[in-house]
């Protein structure tokens, strides 16, 4: 449609407009819990989180010294301080304040206003103030003042430090960073080569790295003051991955034979045998969850690691059978007769030659595999959690503070972006072989 | 033993395991029981090579007979049986007698023909428009690539972002969702999305659209990229524009792709439960088959009724199972 004249750029424009218009509706949702996840309880409470972005004018309720400060100059007794020091915030530019809730902004900056006990009390727009009165202040706590000021945006690690611990985060990049500085130089290095397994060197170099810093140097410095999600989250994070590795190589290696099997063997129902993969890569895994619970409480496995691993193994097969069959029948007839004419056993050209051909199959799967085992909710809360919660996953952490902290915000938005991060690099690093596999899995 | 160091020994048992049965069941079987030596070399070969097949398929076939195939009968046989302390007796169809009886069940029967209805359209429809218009572009391909970003999300993580878009608090107190702030700064009162009777169902479902349409781009954009050039030039010299080209011209030639993208995700839309579990679980109205049969599963323990509505979804997914094998088997001829 580019070749009719003096429609194109006009329509050019409102291509590129309509897109972008998706992309940023798209985008939208997930960049407000991101955002979210860096802002304090009170601020997520009182703006939205667009509003973070741009410096905002807030209502904030604030509190001088407590009497117990006062000064006596000239025989008045004296008050005086900043009012977003004594809050242990940034000073910011006052516009409008108050002493009483009901009129919060009665006064302007450099006014004085008479207070309910008597005295008086001066606010400058920098925050500076100063309580006069004849009489002596009483009482514990200071004078509220309720200000409306332009508040620059601030963000702050402070969630993270209470979901993972203190300093988590930080160490992490610093890890991350030095690992991705790793797999480039191993990248670099190999760059004379070819093959599938210097595709995944620099990948497992660097994951190496990441592990063996957190291991050696470690992760936390320690618990978050007030924080009670900390142990919860971040042993939640570990069973998650311990139930998804294992839950993604099992498979991968009992579907690569039976892939070959069906793709480059003769026997007798083999086209029955494809039809019935296809068949129960349907099913819905609804179905198995009270027969299988049964089954693993009978023979004795009960709740467990074994159980899931054992579940997802099974739900995941039917997917992985039918990818690499796909794709190992694709590969060129020619190489594999000429190794059976050289008198390879059929476990011979298995090892040697289409498995390792097969690489890119073996990514599209792992990835279904370890994003589906990673997002999953319910075979988890069926196979695996009991009632001592000891080894819950992070989807049904968060299921549960869904429940119990439903308005704490900064705690929710956090723990989910957390487990978010992990699939969304996968996605984004191996984005390749996901398309390639849900273009090979789609049944055409 | 700590579970990480359990799952790396899983690993190794499992895949050592894997490879290792393998190897010596290949062992065993050309060097035991038909060497292809001696006087009977030749008849040797043939059998090894009748049963090594199999060797390669056992595991994989236990798998996949225990897990899928075996809970289909056992889940039938469950739903017309009643549990009386640990004698059983059959019931026939009284199970499924109770639960259609109950409003709950009836509810989400109703919804999930709605999401039946709405997401597979709505999200094959998004995914056409999105493959469609950044084919061109020089971004497209980072334009895509953030369009499918939600695939990596869970949809739990999904269920908290769409929980905020969702948020209301009361008209006096400033919004923090996003669709409230939207309604009060077009002059409307705040509502409370998730609770609107009916109406609700439809912001569940936004959040699996958003989810579902990235995939469905995916798949359509390359079926667009597939479709033969001269077609498409042959329609531009005959002057059509470029709707036409567009309706006309692409999708009646995409027809069997946007087919299989539809029937995806009715599978995925069949099977819908962590949205709604997280979400809402069933309240105000929202309830879908996947959370009533866990529901009864697991909270009211009623395994006769909990089986009873699995079976159903199984009914339910049953014409796509037999068209998916139907069309594989024609594809294999």
């Amino acid at each position: 449609m580019d070749n009719i004249a003096g429609t194109r750029s006009a329509l050019g424009w409102a291509v590129n407009l309509s897109v972008l218009a998706l992309v940023l509706l798209w985008l939208f949702p997930t960049v407000g819990l991101f955002v979210s996840s860096f802002r304090t309880a009170d601020q997520i409470a009182t703006t939205g989180w667009w509003k973070a972005l741009v410096p905002a004018e807030q209502n904030l309720t604030l509190r001088t010294a407590p009497p117990e400060t006062q000064r006596e100059e000239n025989g008045r007794y004296v008050i005086a301080g900043n009012l977003f020091l004594e809050d242990g915030r940034e000073p910011a530019e006052i516009s409008a304040w108050g002493i009483s809730s009901r009129a919060i902004d009665a006064y302007r900056p450099g006014e004085t206003a008479e207070l309910r006990r008597g005295g008086t009390i001066t606010v400058e727009a920098n925050g500076d103030y100063r309580m006069e009165s004849a009489e002596p202040f009483t009482g514990s706590r200071g004078q509220r003042v309720f200000v409306t000021a332009e508040i620059p945006p601030e963000f702050t690690l402070e969630n993270y430090d209470k979901v993972l611990g203190k300093g988590v985060v930080k160490r992490l990049a610093v890890y991350a960073l030095a690992a991705l500085i790793f797999a480039f130089a191993v990248r670099w290095s190999l760059r004379d080569r070819e093959g599938w397994l210097v595709a995944a060197l620099p990948t497992v170099a660097g994951l190496a790295l990441l592990v063996a810093l957190s291991l050696v140097f470690g992760l936390s410095e320690g618990e978050a003051e007030g924080a009670q999600t900390t142990d919860n989250m971040s042993r939640a994070f570990f069973s998650t991955l311990t139930v998804v590795i294992p839950a993604t190589v099992i498979p991968i290696t009992i579907a690569a034979f039976a892939a070959y099997a069906l793709a480059w063997m003769e026997f007798p129902g083999r086209a029955l045998l494809i039809a019935a993969v296809v068949g129960l890569l349907v099913v819905p895994l609804q179905l198995a969850l009270i027969p299988l619970l049964k089954l693993h409480l009978a023979i004795g496995i009960g709740k467990g690691y074994l159980g899931v691993w054992l579940a997802h193994t099974g739900f995941g097969l039917p997917l992985a059978i039918y990818l690499l069959r796909n794709y190992m029948v694709g590969l060129p007839r020619d190489i594999i007769e000429c190794a059976k004419v050289d008198g390879a056993t059929d476990f011979q050209i298995f090892a040697r030659i289409v498995l390792p051909l097969s690489f890119p199959a073996l990514a599209s799967f792992a990835i279904f595999q370890f994003l589906w085992t990673w997002n999953d909710l319910l075979v988890a809360k069926v196979f695996l959690i009991d009632a001592t919660g000891e080894t819950t996953v992070m989807t049904n952490a968060i299921v549960e503070l869904l429940g119990t902290r439903g308005g704490n915000w900064e705690i929710l938005a956090t723990a989910a972006f957390v487990s978010m991060a992990v699939p969304l690099v996968v996605f984004f690093a191996m984005q390749k072989y996901l398309v390639r596999g849900l273009l090979a899995g789609s049944v055409k | 033993m700590h579970p990480a160091l359990q799952g790396l020994i899983t690993i190794i048992i499992g895949v050592g395991g894997c490879v290792g049965y393998f190897w010596l069941s290949n062992l065993v079987l050309d060097k035991v029981l038909f060497p292809p030596r001696g006087p009977n070399a030749g008849r040797n070969i043939n059998r090894a090579n009748m049963i090594r097949p199999w060797l390669f398929l056992f595991p994989a076939l236990a798998a996949l007979g225990l897990y899928l195939a075996y809970p289909v009968f056992e889940t039938l046989r469950l739903s017309m049986i009643e549990r009386d302390g640990v004698e059983e007796h059959w019931v026939w169809f009284a199970n499924y007698a109770r639960m259609a009886a109950e409003p709950k069940f009836i509810e989400a029967l109703r919804n999930n023909f709605l999401w039946l209805l709405v997401v597979p359209a709505a999200s094959t429809a998004f995914g056409l428009l999105a493959a469609q218009l950044t084919d061109r572009l020089r971004w497209g391909n980072l334009a895509k690539s953030l369009i499918f970003m939600p695939m990596a999300i869970s949809f739990v993580g999904a269920a908290v972002i769409w929980k905020l878009v969702y948020d209301y608090r009361p008209i006096d107190q400033e919004q923090i969702g996003v669709l409230n702030a939207i309604v009060v700064a077009l002059g409307g009162e705040p509502q409370t999305w998730l609770q609107i009777p009916f109406w609700n169902n439809f912001f569940l479902m936004v959040v699996l659209i958003w989810i579902q349409t990235g995939f469905a781009m995916v798949i359509l954009s390359a079926a667009l990229r597939g479709i033969p050039e001269e077609t498409v030039e042959a329609a531009i010299v005959d002057g059509a524009n470029p709707f036409q080209i567009f309706f006309k011209i692409k999708v009646p030639q995409i027809r069997g792709t946007i087919v299989v993208v539809w029937t995806t995700i009715t599978l995925v839309v069949l099977k819908i439960f962590d949205i709604v579990f997280a979400m809402t679980n069933g309240q105000w109205g929202t309830q879908v088959l996947a959370n009533y049969m866990f529901d009864k599963l697991f909270r009211a323990n009623d395994w006769g009724v909990g089986s009873a509505s699995a079976m159903v979804i199984m009914v339910l997914v049953t014409p796509i199972l037999v068209w998916n094998v139907v069309n594989a088997r024609r594809e294999m001829k």
